[in-house]
């Protein structure tokens, strides 16, 4: 342990109690949330449902102010279509949150910035607070960051869940989401205990992945995730939200993760404010399903604006 | 959802069963000599792969004499999705093969057929055509598939140009494939004019999704799997099974096919698809009243069917 923290904190972790994960278990569950059939216009409802929960994401080095106001634009209207909603978020780097801040200005789209010296979280507690304090400042409406997964691993608990209470405190009004990064936890174990410490150390929404490790988002992990909110929301009445990214490119899966959400946790977590999607790709599939649709003609990616 | 694991009825074929005195004296009397013919049921074939189709539907194909032949698979227009998402994925890689290998790739076809010779003119022969005609339209098939390989490096240069133009550029034009083609193929004829139409679209570079005869089906399933085993990439063509009236719109309609084939002779389909294919201006081609074992039934022009002419300008100094 490396950082002193107060006696409350540690009281804190070791009431932490994760139960073991099911493993099997939990891959049968996921299992029929893949067989569900979801037609007309529950299926057009859940594709404008999963529209609107999108967080746009464009986080690679070359990101330019230019491609970023072009990705803003798409966010408040994704398509020509009027009753087509725009989506929850836009998600970028913290040098290009004051580009999507002007940009939206007048949205309701709002501004996520990566921090914490994402994606690998390697460096020291006091950059990565100065980082997300950085980002807040430039007007980030919610702040994503990773965890110290080399501290987690090694049982650094405390270590973790100090530095996931101070990076809160650090966001003032931002919303904290804390991607777990679960393709480098290896077991649905440490998932379930990763997502319970951050839960206690005060993040607002959990998710999976930075999308730079494969694998990134799957159902069986964002099941063990969402079993972890609704045991704590039990608990402690507070409703924590979620957020899969990565991988998600399909309009089919996004539904078969409304699903799982729906069965879970209930109909107060199917909205924007408690549950997102980290995604580029599959805004476009939701679009081109939503039009097919309406037209019954199958839709070619040729004919939807790229960012 | 529906149940996908129907028992197949498939008639027995000419099972028979014949009782025969051991000579020696050593028993029991009446014994088979036959045996249960293991019919196939025919799959369609979609990205390289043999699935049924997502719909768990079948169609019984039955002789002209009414005997059941085979299941083949109804294919549903969830099976052309998958298609066309397998025929875009494969086009680029198949576009940018050189012309010399995709005619190399069209003569391992012929080669494949050839080895399989007995299988289709037996297919023919079942689905209702004399020994001869099957045998001729077998050699046909072959010999098509022969002449576009031929054609995979020619065509370019009988249909490219240099353009004279007033100002100081290079301007020539030559052909590109269209991209992804939907073929509705011939009903009759099920292999010389299934691989009429299929040998042009590809040897041009594109990749195709074709409906095979509703009542000529069973060389569709075989000539999928000489595709198969013939250094033809998956997805470049893909095969299914199933009825016109029903998957002719979307064939026609799918935003993400640029070229239509349509071969038959039906007034109505011809119309509707020639004003669904206005949706996105794809290239709608109609073969109508051809002979398809007719020697006109083949040319380059039918590689031109599915290609898009492109002029560059590129600037030259004096």
């Amino acid at each position: 342990m490396t950082t002193a923290s107060p006696a409350s904190i540690r009281e804190a972790i070791g009431s932490i109690q994760s139960p073991a994960i099911d493993q099997v278990g939990v891959e049968e569950r996921v299992a029929r949330f893949t067989k569900r059939s979801i037609k007309k216009d529950s299926k057009m409802l859940a594709l404008k449902l999963a529209l609107s929960m999108v967080d746009l994401t464009t986080l690679e080095a070359k990101d330019t102010p230019g491609k970023v106001r072009q990705l803003c634009s798409k966010a408040m209207r994704p398509h020509d279509s009027a009753d087509v909603p725009s989506v929850a978020a836009v998600c970028v780097y913290a040098n290009l949150v004051k580009v999507a801040k002007d940009a939206l200005k007048g949205s309701n789209v709002k501004v996520a910035a990566v921090a914490t010296a994402f994606p690998s979280g390697m460096t020291t507690r006091n950059i990565k607070i100065e980082e997300t304090k950085w980002a807040v400042g430039e007007g980030a409406d919610e702040i994503d960051m990773v965890i110290s997964r080399g501290h987690f691993l090694r049982g650094e608990y405390a270590y973790v869940f100090d530095e996931i209470a101070e990076i809160k405190e650090a966001c003032g009004q931002a919303h904290l989401k804390v991607i777990l990064e679960t393709g480098e936890l290896n077991t649905y174990d440490n998932v379930r205990k990763a997502s319970d410490i951050a839960m206690h150390a005060g993040a607002d929404f959990i998710k999976t992945s930075t999308g730079k490790i494969q694998p990134a988002a799957t159902l069986p992990v964002t099941l063990v995730m969402l079993e972890a909110i609704r045991d704590y929301y039990y608990q402690t009445g507070k409703m924590i939200g979620m957020k899969p990214a990565g991988g998600i490119a399909t309009a089919k899966l996004a539904i078969q993760y409304l699903i799982a959400v729906r069965e879970t946790l209930g109909a107060a977590w199917l909205n924007p404010d408690m549950f997102r999607f980290g995604a580029s790709a599959l805004a476009n599939d939701l679009l081109m399903q939503i039009i097919k649709q309406k037209t019954g003609v199958y839709q070619s990616i040729d004919y939807f604006s790229k960012d | 959802m529906k149940e996908k694991t129907e028992t197949p009825v498939l008639k027995k074929k000419s099972v028979t069963v014949t009782a025969h005195v051991n000579g020696n004296g050593n028993g029991n009397g009446a014994k088979t000599d036959s045996r249960l013919a293991v019919l196939k049921t025919h799959k369609i074939y979609i990205d390289g792969k043999f699935p049924r189709t997502e719909s768990g539907r079948y169609y019984v194909l039955n002789a002209p004499n009414g005997e059941a032949l085979a299941n083949m698979c109804l294919s549903s227009r969830k099976d052309l999705r998958e298609a066309v998402v397998a025929a875009r994925k494969a086009f680029g890689g198949w576009a940018s093969k050189s012309a010399y290998n995709r005619g190399q790739i069209l003569y391992r076809i012929a080669e494949m057929m050839e080895d399989r010779r007995a299988q289709f003119i037996s297919e023919l022969t079942e689905m209702g055509s004399t020994p001869k005609e099957a045998e001729a339209e077998v050699n046909c098939a072959i010999d098509r598939v022969l002449y576009y390989a031929g054609w995979s490096d020619k065509y370019q240069q009988i249909f490219s140009s240099v353009n004279p133009v007033e100002s100081s550029h290079f301007n020539f034009s030559l052909p590109e494939p269209t991209g992804v083609v939907s073929i509705i193929a011939p009903e009759e004829n099920g292999l010389v004019g299934l691989v009429s139409v299929i040998a042009p679209a590809i040897v041009g570079g594109n990749t195709c999704v074709v409906l095979a005869s509703k009542t000529k089906p069973l060389c569709a399933s075989s000539f999928a799997e000489v595709l198969n085993s013939s250094d033809v990439p998956g997805g470049v063509v893909n095969l299914l099974t199933g009825y016109r009236e029903e998957l002719l719109s979307h064939f026609s309609t799918h935003m993400d096919i640029n070229a239509t084939i349509y071969c038959n002779n039906n007034v109505e389909e011809i119309k509707a698809v020639q004003t669904n294919a206005a949706l996105n201006v794809k290239r709608a081609v109609v073969h109508n009243n051809t002979n398809w074992m007719g020697e006109d039934a083949q040319g380059p022009y039918y590689i031109m069917d599915t290609q898009e002419i492109k002029t560059t300008w590129h600037p030259v100094g004096i």
